[in-house]
């Protein structure tokens, strides 16, 4: 009897723990795996396109057929462009002209549906609206309203006695480049509207009851408490902003097809017509390739600027 | 009727150009038979996809859907047919060239072939046997057909683009005829804005209309992009003449035209704004539809003619072409040529209601062009019309000249006043000298 419950409580010698073993529980291995389906996605329609577009920009590539490698000639060629310039210029106004009042209209409606407000939630629906309605659409409709023959704006202040001729919207210059700031500002402002709220919301109302026992005003909560709590909110939404901004293409191209005279002319757009219409594929990704260092600089502005509390980092409070 | 026997058909060429309309059953059996005799017959299991710019006028569109019918009912290969606004239908090509596959076939503008002549299937047996029977290609066609010594396309037919004009405007501003001199034309502007009628040319990216008159002014005045070796030699006292005189054109015309595309100098005819522009005929046929005042008020006339006393215009041409990844090129070959045979292209013409005009000689005597007489200045724009690039080579060169809009930017550029007309030149130089290099 002692001898079979001795037996049965003899345990079964432990085997040696394989390296295999070890790999099936390790973190890091187990991490690439799960990692992998989204890597793969992001290298091959980020990665892949984003270098191939480097390559090409140093190439005499054309459309129909392949190019060689011509180092910095594109670049050198577009560095005497005048158009190339000129839509520099462009981008540059139509990015930070925009994105100023976007983010100040956005922050202002954000604070404004902030409040205690009747339907409310029917409210911030509506405001949503622009950002949602496709901007193919909306920009159609832009181009109508902005029509110098056909605009509804000119005929109503025609019919109303205050001006006597049709306003010249998108024949002009400088109106085309004020006309398609105010679509984008129309379609923009939503986003960060919507965004700052969600920001807004996580502010501590104790925060605000504090500085109004100390007798603050509305001004200086809104300096002093509102603004820095909300500045990690401002920097990633204006981030967004921007580079959505500064790649604008469907806008224009729907409203202006970059004229009149290449005055609404993007990079973006500019570089379409060099390597889609006309075939220059070379000269278009160097175009779209010059946004680059912009683009950086932007986030960096963002990241730096933005981002300088220490409790946003994640220490403690200063 | 005439039975169809393969001896009435051969006896074809122009003796059945002129007796036009076969339709239903009757375009059937004859296509049946033309299948038959065809030189190209369709590979086994062929299926066809071709890309067509949209049609401009509906009636077009139809007789156009007809014709295919029959090619596959008669041949038994089932051609889908895609329509893309006409400028996108060069991107949509570019990308298939590129990227080695999409539709067989494409049916774009002049340039379109030029832009990738090594991806285009030869097509010099399809455009001698037309050439031979119907009476010849007219000039131009030839040099937009060729690339080097083969075919790389099938011109199929041109689209005229005229001065369209309101009669009763013009004549009060003491214009019974359509001047058809430079100075006279400046003059009728003039009298035309003077008198609260102005009319206008686009000078915004409009493919058509924009490429269409800039070229004309420029070559009217002598001014040329390219010469007959390709150098460029647009920088010249006539280039600047021609800039000084579209300047002028210009402080006549309305306001807007700068961000005009193809369709704004329609829609500004149509609702009366403009008395005068460059159009095909598609504002007559729109006018006859919906604004039959305007219509009847309205005519059609050449370009005026210019210092070398010769027609300069530019019209533009739609080739169809086959690219070299298509599975089926015989049958590519057949739908050509069924397309500009006479029993299907004289009823085409004619619904197409004088917007398309034909480059080869037989079919000067299709009815359309006499049945109303507004419609006749569109018959002979494939003989008046220079090619694209002028003197210089028809090739990807002058396509890209042409898609990339100099010419007409130098125009905008000086008219709006961005910059002067050494500026203007100076710019548009650089731009084709990096092409034509």
């Amino acid at each position: 009897m002692a001898d079979i419950a001795l037996k049965s409580s003899v345990k079964a010698p432990a085997r040696d723990i394989t390296a295999w073993d070890r790999l099936k529980v390790d973190r890091n291995w187990l991490g690439l795996w799960f990692m992998l389906p989204a890597a793969a996605f992001l290298i091959l329609f980020l990665a892949y396109p984003l270098g191939l577009g480097v390559w090409l920009s140093f190439t005499d590539a054309r459309l129909g057929r392949g190019g060689e490698f011509v180092g910095f000639e594109n670049y050198d060629f577009l560095s005497d462009d005048a158009t190339f310039w000129l839509t520099v210029f462009n981008t540059l106004l139509y990015t930070t002209v925009a994105s100023a009042i976007k983010f100040a209209v956005g922050l202002y409606l954000a604070l404004l549906l902030n409040e205690r407000l009747p339907f409310k939630a029917i409210i911030r629906a509506v405001v949503l609206i622009p950002f949602i309605v496709p901007t193919v659409l909306s920009a159609i409709a832009f181009w109508w309203l902005f029509d110098p023959q056909f605009s509804i704006i000119s005929w109503s202040l025609v019919n109303l006695g205050l001006i006597d001729h049709y306003i010249n919207f998108l024949g002009d210059a400088w109106n085309a480049r004020w006309s398609v700031i105010f679509a984008n500002i129309w379609r923009g402002v939503p986003f960060v509207a919507i965004t700052l709220l969600a920001g807004l919301q996580t502010v501590s109302p104790s925060l605000y009851e504090a500085a109004t026992i100390d007798g603050a005003t509305n001004w200086q909560r809104f300096r002093y408490i509102t603004y820095p709590l909300l500045t990690p909110i401002i920097a990633v939404v204006m981030t967004f902003s921007v580079l959505f901004t500064f790649t604008d293409f469907q806008l224009i191209w729907v409203m202006t097809r970059g004229g009149p005279v290449n005055a609404t002319h993007l990079m973006a757009t500019y570089s379409y017509q060099r390597a889609i219409m006309s075939g220059y594929l070379g000269e278009g990704s160097a175009i779209a390739t010059a946004m680059i260092p912009f683009l950086l600089l932007a986030i960096l502005v963002s990241w730096f600027g933005l981002q300088r509390r220490k409790w946003q980092q994640g220490e403690s409070n200063d | 009727m005439t039975s169809i026997t393969r001896r009435t058909l051969m006896q074809g060429g122009t003796a059945a150009v002129a007796a036009g309309a076969l339709t239903g059953p009757a375009l059937l059996d004859w296509a049946k038979v033309w299948a038959q005799n065809a030189p190209w017959k369709p590979e086994k299991g062929a299926k066809l996809a071709m890309l067509r710019w949209k049609y401009f006028v509906q009636s077009e569109d139809d007789a156009f859907v007809k014709l295919i019918d029959a090619f596959s009912k008669a041949t038994g290969v089932p051609v889908q047919i895609s329509r893309e606004s006409y400028e996108d239908v060069q991107p949509k090509a570019s990308v298939a060239a590129n990227t080695g596959t999409g539709p067989d076939l494409f049916w774009g503008l002049y340039s379109l072939p030029h832009l990738f002549p090594q991806k285009c299937m030869d097509t010099t047996d399809v455009a001698d046997y037309l050439g031979k029977k119907y009476g010849g290609w007219v000039d131009s066609a030839v040099k937009y057909g060729k690339s080097g010594n083969r075919w790389i396309c099938v011109p199929i037919c041109y689209s005229g683009a005229l001065m369209n004009y309101r009669i009763e405007a013009s004549k009060k501003a003491g214009f019974s005829k359509f001047p058809d001199k430079l100075d006279a034309f400046l003059e009728y502007t003039k009298a035309m804005k003077a008198q609260g009628t102005p009319g206008g040319f686009a000078l915004g990216h409009a493919s058509g209309d924009a490429n269409s008159w800039v070229h004309w002014c420029l070559w009217s005045h002598g001014g040329e992009t390219v010469d007959a070796k390709d150098k460029v030699i647009i920088n010249s006292p006539e280039t600047a003449k021609a800039l000084e005189y579209a300047k002028a054109l210009y402080g006549n015309m309305i306001q807007g035209t700068p961000a005009w595309n193809d369709a704004s100098n329609n829609k500004a005819f149509l609702a009366g704004d403009i008395y005068w522009t460059n159009n095909g005929i598609s504002i007559y046929v729109a006018a006859q539809n919906s604004a039959k005042q305007i219509a009847a008020d309205m005519d059609h006339a050449y370009f005026p003619v210019g210092v070398s006393g010769k027609p300069t215009e530019l019209h533009l041409m739609y080739p169809v072409l086959a690219m070299t990844y298509t599975k089926y090129p015989q049958a590519c070959k057949a739908l050509m040529a069924f397309m500009l045979e006479a029993d299907n292209f004289n009823p085409w013409i004619q619904s197409a209601k004088g917007y398309l005009t034909h480059c080869l000689n037989a079919y000067d005597n299709n009815p359309v062009w006499t049945a109303d007489p507004k419609t006749t200045p569109f018959r002979d724009v494939a003989k008046r019309t220079r090619t694209a690039g002028g003197l210089g080579s028809v090739g990807e060169k002058a396509a890209t000249a042409i898609s990339d809009f100099i010419v007409v930017d130098m125009f905008a550029n000086y008219c709006t006043g961005r910059e002067d007309v050494k500026g203007a030149i100076s710019v548009a130089e650089r731009a084709l000298k990096r092409i034509y290099r």
